[in-house]
């Protein structure tokens, strides 16, 4: 048990590590002065999280940026939620908002979020609020066809079992459709999320002074590959994060099931 | 004699649950497969029903419909003299895979009946109290479905039909899937069940010894189509032993109907 443990973290640690001495390696041998080492972003790192060592506009102010982006990572994210889950039971659960809706859908989803990017800075402006707009859509598939799907596959000996039971109606939805399509909208849910992190980087690309997403793109314009790789790194442990709390919270209610715990 | 004492063939006004003239043809494409032909079989109040036969014979079609699940072509199932309109509460189906909510615990699957109702919640806690109690379940009563035995599944199946107050069970196969000794006990477990509660039960199986064990009447049916080929009454007194020569005579003339 400890001893499988340990290897699981042993190895699960171990490969970054030779990955970052590899890098390391890499960028000595070949003395690139494009990519820096390993040892200089660290240290940027530490610049852009307390500040102290270039002391220059990026200095200290980590927190300022990942709080604008998780604010339109989660602005997205939950008006995903809101509208997909929903949206994905009727669509599941109703033939007639299916054959309402359904074509419309298959034929946008196929759209790259990215391509929306045009469309999204005439609809609302150069600003936080296009990046929102990117976030949904990115998040909002996932959840979407995920709930869809986890309606779709309910065992129908569950609404037979309920029904003799004197289940119907509203009450069939909200007692059995809603908990059986669980484990899927969570699937969605952890997707969404996944989706959503990537895309604020798109979304942030759209000319908001603050955001993960603009110290990425500021890194690239004044050519500090120490900074767009110290962005790309809070990114993805940020993403890891919020994942990691998506999967608690997913284990909690699906404590039923076992089979769909991560 | 049959220890309920019920007669074969009596008169429609003992009769609990009636089913007159049942087919049921299932149509796909250009393809029509007449399942059940004109069946008719009566059921008094109390009475332990085995429905037998081989597999296509249209055993559980049968139940279904009287379950409300499937319309019949003709015909119709009455309980209590008045013709059945889709599943009901009366009704309870006890399936081969339990169909338990996996998200509810064993005492919530058994409450669930009791909660469309719109009971009080003290009269729910008192019900489901009492029957996870009938089938021994106390201990477990705040495990999920997955944490429990085949066997467990399927007295946690039975006590939410029973808990739902049906006074008709309908049990699809239901001890099929577990191993042979706990199929023992479930089946003295149902008829101590049976003999506390007064349920009607008509029960399916594809087992000769299983239905002589429990039934006061074997209803055979035989396939294509599915047809009625003999109502048996089973002329044992309880409980009854299946190494006693007369169970092994019964078994062996239902034996000798089901290979007509």
């Amino acid at each position: 048990m400890f001893a499988e443990r340990g290897q699981s973290i042993a190895l699960g640690i171990g490969f970054p590590l030779i990955l970052v001495v590899l890098w390391h390696v890499l960028v000595i041998a070949t003395g690139t002065q494009l990519v820096p080492t390993p040892y200089q972003v660290w240290r940027m790192m530490v610049d852009f999280s307390v500040g102290g060592v270039y002391d220059d506009a990026f200095s200290g102010t980590i927190l300022t940026h990942l709080l604008a982006s998780i604010q339109r990572v989660y602005g997205g994210f939950f008006l995903a939620l809101l509208l997909g889950v929903p949206l994905g039971l009727l669509i599941g659960r109703v033939r007639a908002i299916r054959q309402l809706l359904d074509p419309t859908l298959s034929l946008l989803r196929p759209v790259p979020v990215t391509a929306w990017l045009p469309l999204s800075m005439i609809f609302f402006g150069l600003g936080p609020r296009s990046a929102v707009f990117l976030v949904f859509l990115g998040a909002f598939y996932p959840i979407l066809l995920n709930t869809t799907f986890g309606v779709r596959s309910v065992d129908a000996r569950l609404f037979e079992a309920a029904s003799m039971l004197g289940c119907d109606g509203s009450r069939m939805f909200r007692q059995v459709v809603l908990p059986a399509s669980m484990p899927a909208i969570f699937n969605g849910i952890r997707l969404g999320n996944g989706f959503a992190w990537i895309l604020i980087v798109v979304g942030e690309m759209t000319g908001v002074p603050t955001g993960l997403g603009s110290v990425i793109m500021d890194g690239r314009t004044l050519s500090r590959t120490d900074l767009v790789i110290t962005g790309m790194a809070v990114i993805g442990i940020s993403g890891f994060l919020c994942d990691r709390v998506i999967v608690a919270i997913s284990n909690r209610v699906l404590r039923w099931s076992p089979q769909h715990h991560a | 004699m049959p220890e309920a004492g019920v007669e074969v063939g009596a008169g429609p006004g003992d009769l609990f649950l009636s089913i007159s003239d049942v087919s049921k043809v299932f149509e796909a494409g250009a393809d029509r497969i007449e399942a059940l032909h004109h069946i008719d079989v009566g059921i008094a109040k109390g009475e332990f029903i085995c429905l037998i036969g081989a597999s296509g014979c249209g055993k559980s079609t049968l139940l279904r419909i009287i379950a409300g699940f499937e319309t019949p072509t003709t015909g119709q199932v009455l309980v209590g003299g008045r013709p059945i309109q889709g599943p009901g509460s009366d009704r309870g189906m006890v399936f081969q895979d339990y169909a338990l909510f996996p998200w509810l615990t064993a005492r919530e699957n058994i409450a669930f009946g009791p909660r469309q109702k719109g009971l009080a919640q003290d009269r729910i806690r008192a019900i489901t109290g009492e029957y996870l109690d009938m089938i021994g379940l106390t201990r477990f009563a705040d495990r999920f479905p997955y944490q429990l035995s085949g066997g467990m599944k399927q007295r946690v199946a039975i006590a939410r039909v029973l808990a739902n107050d049906a006074g008709i069970l309908l049990m699809d196969e239901p001890f099929g899937a577990l191993d042979a000794l706990t199929r023992e006990q479930l089946q003295a477990e149902l008829l101590q069940i049976w003999a506390r509660t007064h349920v009607t039960i008509i029960f399916v199986t594809h087992s000769v010894e299983e239905a002589t064990l429990l039934g006061d009447r074997v209803v055979v049916m035989t396939a294509g189509p599915g047809r009625v080929e003999g109502d048996i009454p089973v002329p044992l007194a309880r409980p009854r032993d299946v190494s006693a020569p007369d169970f092994n005579d019964v078994r062996r003339g239902l034996t000798r109907r089901l290979r007509r």
